[in-house]
């Protein structure tokens, strides 16, 4: 909601370095709108030429897991060995695999 | 058990985890547990931190239309450019906290916040931008290293970014004061008054000795410091001798001397009547910088109405 002295919206600020790799989380703006949001982020975070691409989301749009609740969340991932390679015994001998 | 006993016992748990993990090198995430004393903790020393940043933009703006050179006048720019980036990293930091960005303003606007003393000094000079580039900056960045491993996650990733940064401030600065000392007898004069005038101040702003820090206690056991005042003030202390010695100029410490036994420079006793008297708000400039900030403020709320006028409409249009 917009105060008489409002200090914008908060936006997340990912970041791709170079072309070909991950935007990574790089920290957070404020504006009014995309565009606005967009410019702020490029002024913040990239004044070395850390980015060649930028995505910013409204803060709010994020939906994220709970700490309180990671065990349980990401159990399914605990009890498979058998998706790990080094589960599997190799015959002796074999090579490039 | 009733419930409010429950309650403590549920407490006492959460706060014996969450040490054990921050004991462990664990970082804290904002949306993690954490003991109501790390949360305050934080709050006041990250929006500190960030204040500091802006308010530092003031004395050397000061600056910016006397620039000798035009490449001198760029690299400043830039400068309080970083300046104004690395405070607002630091704001976005303490927002995940939970306070807002209105209320960091409000406290500094009210003094309920503090920013560092250095801030409360004039740049008289342009030998004072040489110093505050390599001594005030310097300082920063020996303090904001350690800071890189403090416990909470988006407090540290902040100072990673800012340390990549500063160090192009604090080369400038130091560039800028080698120049000096190389030109006429009145340039020279200027660069070691700006020395003279700018060490002490340098050396407060780790702040109080070991013995009397209020807050360090919580901030060891918690990790959100790595380092004394008093480790990291000595840690400055040695690298910046030599760096004196190479230009010329003189540190203004009679005391100062090489001590072979402990591989450190002993030095003279800090002032502790001016640090507390500045911190009071009795500096040279501790009133002009806040009421520029809060004109600067003012004078920049039309732009933000704007951009929330434009907002609505924009809304109204599409849907």
């Amino acid at each position: 909601m917009a105060t008489q002295d409002s200090q914008l919206d908060l936006w997340e600020v990912f970041i791709q370095s170079r072309n070909g790799s991950h935007h990574m989380h790089a920290g957070s703006v404020h504006a009014s709108d995309r565009s606005m949001a967009l410019q702020n982020a490029r002024d913040i975070y990239t004044r070395r030429g850390e980015g060649s691409s930028i995505w910013v989301v409204p803060a709010n749009s994020i939906v994220a897991s709970n700490p309180d609740e990671a065990d349980m969340f990401f159990d399914p991932a605990d009890d498979k060995v058998y998706r790990h390679p080094t589960f599997y015994t190799m015959p002796e001998g074999a090579k490039q695999i | 058990m009733n419930n409010e006993s429950n309650v403590i016992a549920r407490n006492d748990e959460r706060l014996a985890a969450f040490e054990e993990r921050v004991q462990k090198g664990d970082a804290v995430e904002p949306r993690d547990w954490m003991p109501e004393g790390y949360r305050q903790h934080l709050i006041r020393q990250i929006s500190q931190h960030a204040h500091s940043e802006v308010i530092g933009m003031q004395p050397e703006g000061n600056w910016v239309t006397r620039a000798p050179s035009m490449r001198a006048k760029q690299i400043l720019l830039a400068k309080i450019q970083d300046e104004g980036g690395h405070g607002l990293y630091l704001y976005s930091a303490a927002e995940t906290l939970g306070i807002s960005r209105v209320e960091m303003i409000e406290q500094l606007q009210t003094g309920k916040a503090k920013y560092s003393n250095i801030f409360n000094y004039q740049s008289l000079t342009w030998a004072d931008i040489g110093a505050i580039g390599w001594l005030v900056d310097g300082a920063a960045i020996v303090n904001q290293v350690s800071l890189q491993r403090t416990s909470y996650g988006p407090y540290s990733r902040a100072m990673i970014r800012i340390c990549k940064e500063e160090s192009f401030h604090q080369r400038q600065g130091y560039e800028i004061m080698a120049h000096m000392m190389k030109g006429t007898a009145e340039q020279k004069e200027m660069a070691q008054d700006a020395m003279n005038r700018w060490w002490w101040p340098s050396l407060m702003m780790f702040g109080p000795h070991d013995s009397d820090s209020p807050h360090s206690s919580d901030a060891f056991r918690w990790k959100i410091k790595r380092h004394s005042n008093d480790e990291l003030r000595q840690k400055f202390i040695d690298k910046t001798v030599q760096q004196a010695e190479v230009i010329g100029l003189t540190i203004p410490d009679p005391e100062l001397k090489w001590n072979e036994a402990t591989g450190h420079y002993d030095h003279g006793e800090i002032n502790w009547d001016e640090f507390y008297r500045v911190i009071k708000g009795n500096g040279p400039c501790n009133k002009q910088r806040i009421a520029h900030h809060i004109r600067a403020h003012k004078e920049g709320a039309w732009v933000r109405e704007a951009a929330e006028a434009y907002k609505q409409k924009q809304a109204e249009k599409y849907n």
